[in-house]
């Protein structure tokens, strides 16, 4: 039966309540693991439903007032009037830039074109990020509210949801989703009776971290390889084949629709001068608590490692912390106090990204760290640019060679200078990002990179041509190190001390993390 | 030449099926026929169409690609061109189980490269390579969302989290049955 009207939602929400009840009190641990419970410092409005309601049940999305913003859009307000909410509430894109959202709307708008239309990013790529995946798969529905009420904002009438392969299970809610919205006429011709028809197709990606850049995206979106192109012009102007286009990110879109319901003077009681609102983040690496969080923009990187992740794991010491994905900075101690918000990260070389933070401890080498995110930008390269595919190339060459102990005096320096070529000479964002890890952890963690250069030596014992495996004579013998080590470099009797062959140890560090007793050092 | 007279000139030899290539067996063309058919009029419709083989058939091999650029009837580059550039096709077909070993951030710093040495020792084939009796394939992948389990690994569409060196074996013997070694 189709919704047209309040009541209608009303009913649904009657009957759908006590079936939820009842759910939840049979609900066993089988909720999602990464979402807690909030700490004092979180704000849950973007999770608020995760976990609550059925993702699988349109229902229950109904039943905590979904749809309603919907309606309220389009039964009581003229595009313009959302555009006008959306840009009073501040709402900033969460897919990186941070760049207004109602403003694009905006641009769409002005365009004069029969066909317009609204992409959702949900490539999510940045390693060590998973909010946009949490969302699809715990409130689908929200994600399609917002899509629905930006097309009508602007006038397109056509959607994609552009999901990365590696979330089979966000794909089959989404696409569930799409399903029962068209069911009740939330979606398709005619949406809620008015004279607003939108429809949403969900298209997959295929392993390309590039796709995430917008005009790569809408490249991959009409099948052809995912290279980004030069900006202007805007796909707000020519996007997607040619026309006026909006690409927003997953959490953006799930914004929209708390605001339209709650109105943007509830959505700026978040959030500092500039940045408006709550915003996921994910938590990884050496902390107490791992997992999704969320938080009013603007609170210092501190209060989020100390006071929601609650410090570093195992007594050890904070090292840095990763905010931004490949593309961003790694921050020493004596930045934490930096607010987390677009304006204040970028003052100190990294970025907010998509929310995805790693906090690295003692036992991690900032060289190594720089070394692993050029490998991963060089291999993400899409190669249309020289600077970018040869250049974060050489880094790594460079890179590489230092952390095997082969570095060179004026290795520091050709690494800084091969970096402003590549940020100058860079098309997209990939490339003009990627040698921030490189010159964060240089600018921060400078005597680290002299250490491996100089002395040849790794002060965090990590890289494996500078460091050497052994064992101590409180070895009691159990042979577990010696079964596990791949090189088969270990001997010894049971019972008896065990000891390692240098000649053939690789020095994998497996043996360490098997030994019960402690008995294997590392010098 | 028109682009008729070129479809009529024979095949180089590497874009002749193999005996055992998805191209000549009939249950396998089929499928291929069914996936063109039924996505073929869609809009960008190219992507959807890979994306479908290589879950249906595993990989697109090179006179797969032929076929495919014959029955869209665009240019053979158009179909390598896209299955090049994504890491997610393959032109080899992979073992039975896909071993995906995360290799962002949070699960190199938790400690994937330990796991991947000791699953190529388990399983005696290196990071990209099939087991002889084609029953893994070890490969690298970027973030699997699940950095707060980390070091994650996926194996087909399975998510295992906090894994260690010795317990890799365990996560493998779900799998296929496999000697301790
Ligand atoms: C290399 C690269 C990767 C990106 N990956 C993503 C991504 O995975 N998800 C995303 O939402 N935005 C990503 N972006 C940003 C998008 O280009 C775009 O700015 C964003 O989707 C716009 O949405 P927003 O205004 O709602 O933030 C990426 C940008 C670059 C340069
Ligand atoms: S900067 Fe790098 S990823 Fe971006 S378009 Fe150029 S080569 Fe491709
Ligand atoms: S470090 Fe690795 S190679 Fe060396 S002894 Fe230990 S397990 Fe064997
Ligand atoms: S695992 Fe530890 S205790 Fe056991 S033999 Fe090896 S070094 Fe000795
Ligand atoms: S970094 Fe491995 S799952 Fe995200």
């Amino acid at each position: 039966m189709p919704v047209t009207t309040l009541d209608d939602l009303k009913t649904i929400k009657e009957q759908a309540l006590p079936k939820r009840a009842e759910r939840l009190a049979h609900a066993s641990a089988a909720q999602d693991s990464e979402i807690r419970p909030p700490t004092p410092k979180e704000k849950r409005v973007i999770l608020a439903r995760c976990g609550v309601i059925d993702p699988e049940d349109v229902y229950d999305y109904i039943a905590e007032d979904g749809y309603t913003a919907l309606l309220k859009a389009l039964t009581t307000m003229t595009p313009r009037q959302v555009i006008d909410e959306v840009l009073k509430s501040g709402l900033r894109g969460r897919g990186g830039a941070g760049f207004p959202a109602a403003k694009k709307w905006e641009f769409a708008a002005a365009q004069q074109s029969d066909v317009k239309y609204m992409i959702c990013n949900a490539d999510e790529g940045d390693p060590g990020a998973f909010m946009n995946r949490s969302v699809l798969e715990n409130d689908p529905h929200a994600v399609l509210e917002g899509m629905i009420i930006a097309g009508y904002a602007f006038g397109a009438h056509q959607g994609y949801i552009y999901c990365r392969a590696e979330y089979p299970i966000a794909v089959k809610r989404i696409q569930l989703a799409i399903k029962q919205a068209r069911e009740l006429g939330l979606l398709g011709k005619n949406i809620l009776g008015s004279t607003f028809s939108f429809d949403i197709e969900v298209r997959i990606g295929a392993g390309a971290f590039v796709c995430g850049e917008e005009t790569a995206l809408m490249a991959s979106i009409e099948g052809k390889r995912g290279e980004p192109r030069p900006r202007p012009p805007f796909p707000a102007v020519a996007g997607l084949w040619g026309k006026p286009t909006i690409i927003n990110n997953v959490e953006t879109l799930a914004n929209v629709g708390n605001i339209i319901r709650n109105g943007a003077e509830w959505f700026t009681q978040f959030g500092n001068e500039k940045n408006k609102g709550t915003k996921t983040f994910t938590l990884a690496g050496d902390v107490v608590r791992t997992g999704l969080i969320e938080v009013p923009l603007g609170i210092t990187l501190g209060e989020v490692v100390y006071e929601v992740a609650g410090g570093i794991k195992d007594g050890k010491k904070f090292k840095a912390i990763q905010t931004g994905g490949p593309m961003g900075g790694c921050i020493p101690e004596h930045l934490l106090e930096t607010p987390m918000d677009y304006e204040n990260l970028g003052a100190i070389g990294s970025i907010m990204g998509s929310g995805g933070l790693v906090v690295m401890d003692e036992g991690t080498c900032m060289v190594d760290i720089a070394r692993f995110f050029m490998d991963f930008t060089q291999d993400e390269s899409c190669g249309k640019c020289v600077p970018c595919r040869i250049g974060t190339r050489r880094i790594l060459e460079i890179l590489t060679r230092i952390c095997e102990g082969e570095g060179e005096e004026g290795d520091i320096e050709r690494l800084e200078s091969l970096s402003k070529y590549i940020v100058a000479g860079s098309l997209c964002g990939l490339g003009q990002g990627a040698p921030n890890p490189v010159l964060t952890t240089i600018k921060h963690f400078r005597h680290e990179y002299e250490a491996h250069i100089k002395d040849k030596k790794c002060p965090a014992k990590v890289c494996r041509k500078l460091i050497t495996y052994r064992i101590t004579d409180d070895c009691p013998g159990c042979m577990v190190c010696a079964r596990n080590c791949p090189s088969k470099a270990i001997s010894g009797e049971k019972q008896k001390v065990h000891w390692i062959n240098p000649e053939l140890c690789e020095s994998c560090g497996i043996c360490m993390s098997v030994c019960k007793f402690n008995t294997i050092v590392v010098d | 030449m028109r682009s008729r007279d070129l479809r009529s000139v024979p095949l180089a030899p590497a874009l002749t099926p193999a005996e055992d290539d998805p191209v000549i067996i009939p249950e396998q063309r089929a499928k291929m026929d069914a996936i063109i058919a039924e996505h073929s009029k869609k809009p960008g419709s190219m992507m959807v169409i890979l994306n479908e083989i290589q879950a249906e058939i595993g990989h697109i091999s090179r006179p797969m690609q032929n076929y495919l650029a014959e029955k869209l009837r665009v240019p053979l580059k158009d179909v390598y061109g896209v299955v090049t550039f994504y890491s997610f096709f393959t032109m080899k077909p992979r073992g039975k189980h896909r071993i995906a070993f995360c290799l962002g951030t949070a699960c190199y710093v938790g400690g994937a490269e330990m796991l991947i040495e000791k699953a190529e020792q388990i399983l005696g084939v290196k990071l990209g390579e099939t087991t002889p009796d084609k029953k893994f394939t070890l490969e690298p992948c970027r973030c699997l969302g699940a950095c707060s389990q980390a070091p994650a690994v996926m194996v087909d569409s399975n998510l295992h989290g906090r894994n260690a060196p010795d317990k890799i074996i365990t996560v493998l013997r779900k799998y296929e049955k496999i000697e301790n070694r």
